[in-house]
């Protein structure tokens, strides 16, 4: 039975949430099973947030699980606050250019992205997530990339017709996360 | 003279004429209030499209009191379950009628936010300055000086705060130009179905109605008919009888 | 009236507070009164951003305690009246709750349930279940219904309204806020499709007809003046709990027939359970599950017999054991012996059943 645990963790305001809901919604309209339970404190801004996203091909039973296929850790407190999540078989990506220390975890693999740092040089502070975003359709490999387009359309579509240019930055910075993870997984 | 004495009572057609014996205390304010309240509604012939809420405490001896249809709530939320009414039918005139501990106490955010929101509504507080029906504890609306079960040695307002004065509260707070503040007393009935009168056109204009009404409990109060209407006279100087807020529409 | 948004069938994917917000409008509740807290927040933001097309009515209360009787008021006036509550707002409002339960007022609200006691997180847990079964100085005339999903979330929402009207107890969809935040796909439905109708409300207050010329005036009370009457009464009410356990009580089987270790959970852990028996069954490992799916009243006689089937119970909740006590009352007598997995205010994993589970074994069962 494939299933893909999918666990997002960073701080309030890095738009966790946003690409949580960009990917199931993507897997929704592909039909697949899809589940998604955001992990919120008592406070609306600041502090840790947390997406738990499943993709399956059947039923989806538990709504929360132990372990994680694969878990994005975006600062040191989600790292912090995350490693519980991993297992012999789970995938780490963090970003380098945000944490100040590596996941000492044991695992199947750690990838380290400077998701930050391009989104600020390259392309715009603002795409960050969506470089994320990338990153997780590439390292997951349960969804197309049309999918992906297409979820975002829905979420970002009017902002888009608004803002053309935005619609090539997004599609930038998607491409972009890919690359991340296909040039470290060539290494 | 025996013919006489088989004349049916006098009842206003919204009281409940089956319910024989008046349960309340001898000597208590709810009897004059509730027949004051039961003219008025007669006056106004809206007994079909009343709903009367009861609350705890003295004031839910009422419950099978009225002709009217009626719901017993608990302590302080008979408030709540009228505009529950009210907001859901927009034809009922709802009234809630409670006592001083029930709308200042227990119940007093019902008591502001339904003045502060203009629930369309008339509540009722009658004020006899404590708890008759739990044995006479002191209430907000305690005297200065006045002894009770727990303030045996009279009340000390340096330690007890000032007693509250629900109509001046309601007026600042309540819309000015759509609802109607009163505090009335039961030394006057014909004034004070006057004052029911003009708080229940109100809700039927839309508006929001609040009648303070000054009542006795001479079983509490320990005194006799001339004392307890002395006493009364006395809470008549400290809470201002006066109509505080009145739409030019009643 | 109101109007219904969903004609036909509809596949959606919502958050559950959502879900329970198009629930209530399939089945034409005409007014919630409610008052913030998390996690079901979205439940009366959804039904407010409905209201242009249902033409449904909506109050914010100033706390718990008057959306519990406002909607006893609403509901008196004779609308379809609902309210939504979690943690300590589930608290205060048990004032209202009591009240319903006495007066036997349809009274439907739907609990999504954070973590305790206080105010402790706002999250997640199964830590209300108690409280929504047996809360207020009663006996617990109440109906609880505890979903798995969403599906659930809108079936049960549905069939709430159509339960309270039909026996007049107080009637609960008692979900988590896994459930109310959690995404996932979701058929909704007319329930007119489904066989489903309505059970029409009445007023209780302003009936039709005159007063005095047609019907007498209602005197709604719930005081009483001596013991004896009081336990008239609700003997009568315990006959009418008894008769209506029958008809009501629901709960679900998986696996169950020839499980030798029976995993009883109730709400969302039950799915969890699920996740577990398969991959238990996987590895050779005979496990079932028991869900209830009415917590209260409870089906005693299915029960019993699965109890009676399995070699071992494993009880787990995201409680410290509120429904294992209930569960455990109703099976007294059964020498089967029980495990617990108790993990309060938290979710429990698949991984966690599985875990224990094989723990039971190699202890030897």
């Amino acid at each position: 039975m494939a299933r893909t645990k999918i666990v997002l963790a960073g701080e309030g305001g890095q738009g966790v949430q946003s690409i949580a809901k960009i990917l199931v919604e993507a897997g929704y309209e592909a039909n697949k099973e899809v589940l998604y339970i955001p992990n919120f404190g008592v406070e609306q801004r600041g502090g840790v947030s947390i997406a738990f996203c499943q993709i399956a091909d059947e039923r989806i039973g538990e709504p929360r699980y132990s372990k994680g296929d694969i878990i994005i850790m975006l600062s040191d407190r989600a790292i912090d606050r995350c490693e519980t999540y991993v297992d012999k078989n789970s995938t780490v990506v963090y970003d380098t250019s945000v944490c100040t220390k590596k996941p000492t975890c044991e695992c199947k693999e750690i990838i380290g992205i400077d998701a930050n740092k391009i989104a600020n040089e390259q392309l715009s502070a603002r795409v960050f997530n969506i470089i994320i975003l990338g990153v997780l359709l590439e390292a997951t490999h349960v969804l197309e990339l049309s999918d992906i387009k297409n979820a975002m359309e829905l979420a970002l579509g009017k902002k888009f017709d608004a803002k053309p240019e935005l619609r090539e930055l997004n599609y930038k910075a998607l491409e972009m996360g890919m690359s991340l993870v296909a040039q470290k997984a060539g290494v | 003279m025996a013919e006489l004495l088989n004349l049916p009572p006098n009842l206003p057609k919204s009281q409940n004429a089956e319910v024989g014996a008046s349960k309340f205390c001898p000597g208590c304010g709810h009897g004059i209030t509730l027949k004051s309240l039961g003219n008025a509604i007669d006056e106004l012939d809206i007994k079909q499209k009343t709903v009367f809420g009861c609350d705890i405490g003295c004031s839910l001896l009422s419950w099978n009191y009225m002709d009217l249809d009626t719901v017993q709530t608990h302590h302080g939320r008979t408030t709540p379950v009228i505009y529950g009414v009210t907001r859901a039918n927009p034809e009922a005139i709802g009234i809630a009628y409670m006592g001083d501990g029930g709308g200042l106490a227990i119940g007093a955010q019902h008591l502001v936010n339904a003045s502060v929101r203009g629930e369309r509504l008339l509540i009722i507080v009658v004020n006899n300055t404590n708890y008759g029906m739990t044995g006479g504890q002191m209430s907000p609306t305690t005297m200065p000086g006045q002894k009770t079960e727990t303030t045996p040695y009279g009340r000390d307002c340096s330690v007890t705060g000032e007693p509250a004065k629900a109509a001046e509260m309601v007026a600042a707070i309540a819309n000015k130009s759509k609802s109607y503040v009163a505090r009335s007393t039961v030394s006057n009935p014909m004034k004070l179905k006057q004052t029911f009168v003009k708080a229940l056109k109100n809700v039927e204009n839309g508006g929001f109605s609040f009648v303070e009404v000054l009542s006795i409990c001479p079983l509490n109060w320990r005194t006799n008919n001339v004392d307890t209407f002395a006493r009364l006279q006395q809470m008549e100087e400290y809470f201002e009888v006066k109509e505080f807020l009145a739409p030019e529409s009643v | 009236m109101v109007n219904k948004l969903i004609k036909e069938d509809t596949k959606m994917f919502l958050t559950g507070n959502e879900v329970l917000a198009y629930a209530a409008n399939s089945a034409e509740a005409e007014f919630m009164y409610g008052y913030p807290i998390t996690p079901q927040n979205e439940i009366m933001h959804t039904w407010c951003k409905l209201l242009p097309k249902t033409g449904a009515g909506f109050l914010q209360t100033e706390d718990e305690i008057s959306a519990g009787f406002s909607t006893i008021g609403g509901i008196l006036a004779g609308k379809r009246a609902f309210t939504a509550t979690a943690g300590p707002g589930n608290v205060i409002m048990q004032d209202a709750q009591s009240m319903a339960e006495m007066m036997r007022i349809p009274f439907v609200c739907a609990v999504m349930q954070r973590g305790g006691p206080s105010t402790a997180t706002v999250i997640y847990a199964q830590q209300e279940t108690r409280l929504t079964c047996y809360g207020g100085n009663g006996e617990g005339f109440r109906i609880v219904y505890s979903t798995a999903g969403h599906q659930d979330l809108y079936d049960y929402m549905i069939k709430a309204f159509n339960t309270a009207w039909k026996y007049k107890f107080p009637t609960y969809v008692l979900a988590d806020g896994y459930q109310g935040k959690m995404r996932e796909p979701v058929m909704l439905y007319d329930p007119a499709s489904r066989g489903i109708t309505m059970v029409p409300t009445e007023k209780a207050l302003l009936a039709d007809g005159e007063i005095g010329v047609d019907r007498k005036s209602a005197h709604m009370r719930n005081t009483y003046n001596m013991e004896e009457e009081l336990m008239e009464v609700l003997d009568s009410y315990q006959v009418d709990y008894d008769k209506m356990a029958e008809d009501v009580a629901e709960w679900e089987e998986y696996k169950a027939d020839d499980a030798e270790i029976l995993v009883i959970a109730h709400g969302i852990v039950a799915r969890s359970a699920r996740t577990a028996i398969d991959e238990l069954r996987e590895k050779g490992i005979k496990a079932g599950l028991y869900r209830p799916i009415t917590i209260r009243p409870l089906a005693v006689k299915p029960l019993r017999e699965a109890v009676s089937r399995a070699k071992h119970l494993l009880f787990t909740e995201s409680a410290n054991g509120q429904l294992a006590q209930m569960v455990l009352e109703k099976i007294y007598g059964l020498t089967t012996p029980y495990s617990t997995l108790f993990k309060m205010g938290v979710g429990v994993t698949g991984d966690d059943i599985v875990q224990k589970v094989e723990n039971i074994v190699k202890e030897g069962v």
